[in-house]
């Protein structure tokens, strides 16, 4: 694991949470949508909110391929889970929301998740074998025989 | 009544986001470390490498049916039922699928940690 890495598990963590609450504010601005006119379908795009919680969602899933691309989803997909931990710590200091009892253990019982995940190995050995046979000088030809 | 279609939309999420989840998973590992792909043959050839894996597309279209029966399972059910629920079974229901089928090793460390993750995702909805 590089430093780099890292850098586009955090991505995932920080992309998914602020796009969500964009996208959550936007929604909330709009009211009620219904499925049944299709311009309200369409309508939500032009709400700037709503717009730039879509640009960093996909940011995100551009993010998360990646990661799965070099990382077992196992390992990925806790990483996901932080940015519920990251919504609760900003609304607790910058917003100094109360967070109960519960959820402070709910909290740590997900940070304790990711950490376990974290200090284990990304790829599990079978995987490492592969992609040690895929940096031989091409591989998309070899893709098309296996 | 309600609760029922809401647990059935909770079914039908936790299902179709595994799928989704596993399909991507796998077309990934297909495709191959994507930053050595960027250096060697420019973004083009990467996005286009991605696109042409048949799995990749099943994946997307699974996370798109997962997407609408969050929407529908939202306006049957609860937000602080059906979220968590939801997300935390796919938790489980994921470590499940990625020893099955994509033969990650899930050991002890993980299944742990799947469990810590999935507890704390509904202590924190609660």
């Amino acid at each position: 694991m590089t430093f780099r890495k890292y850098l586009v598990l955090a991505g995932i963590t920080a992309f998914s949470t602020a796009g969500d609450s964009l996208l959550a504010r936007g929604m909330k601005q709009l009211g009620g949508v219904s499925l049944h006119h299709y311009s309200d379908l369409l309508l939500p795009v032009l709400n700037p909110f709503v717009a730039a919680g879509i640009l960093l969602l996909l940011a995100f899933f551009s993010c998360y391929l990646a990661a799965l691309s070099w990382a077992d989803l196992t390992f990925v997909l806790p990483a996901t889970s932080l940015g519920y931990v990251l919504v609760a710590l900003i609304a607790h200091f910058s917003f100094h929301e109360e967070i109960s009892p519960t959820r402070w253990l709910g909290i740590a019982l997900i940070a304790a998740g990711v950490g376990f995940v974290a200090a284990g190995p990304s790829v599990t050995p079978d995987r490492q074998h592969r992609k040690s046979r895929d940096l031989s000088p091409d591989p998309a030809s070899q893709e098309v025989k296996s | 009544m309600k609760d029922l279609y809401a647990w059935a939309a909770i079914g039908l999420i936790v299902l179709a986001s595994t799928t989704g989840d596993v399909l991507l998973s796998y077309s990934m590992k297909r495709v191959g470390d994507v930053s050595e792909l960027w250096k060697r043959r420019g973004i083009l050839a990467m996005i286009g490498h991605i696109l042409a894996t048949p799995t990749f597309a099943l994946g997307l279209m699974a996370m798109g049916v997962a997407f609408y029966s969050l929407l529908f399972g939202l306006s049957w059910g609860n937000l602080s039922l059906v979220v968590p629920a939801s997300s935390s079974l796919t938790f489980v229901a994921n470590a499940i699928a990625a020893r099955v089928f994509l033969h990650e090793r899930v050991g002890r460390r993980r299944w742990i940690a799947a469990l810590l993750v999935a507890g704390g995702v509904v202590l924190m909805a609660i």
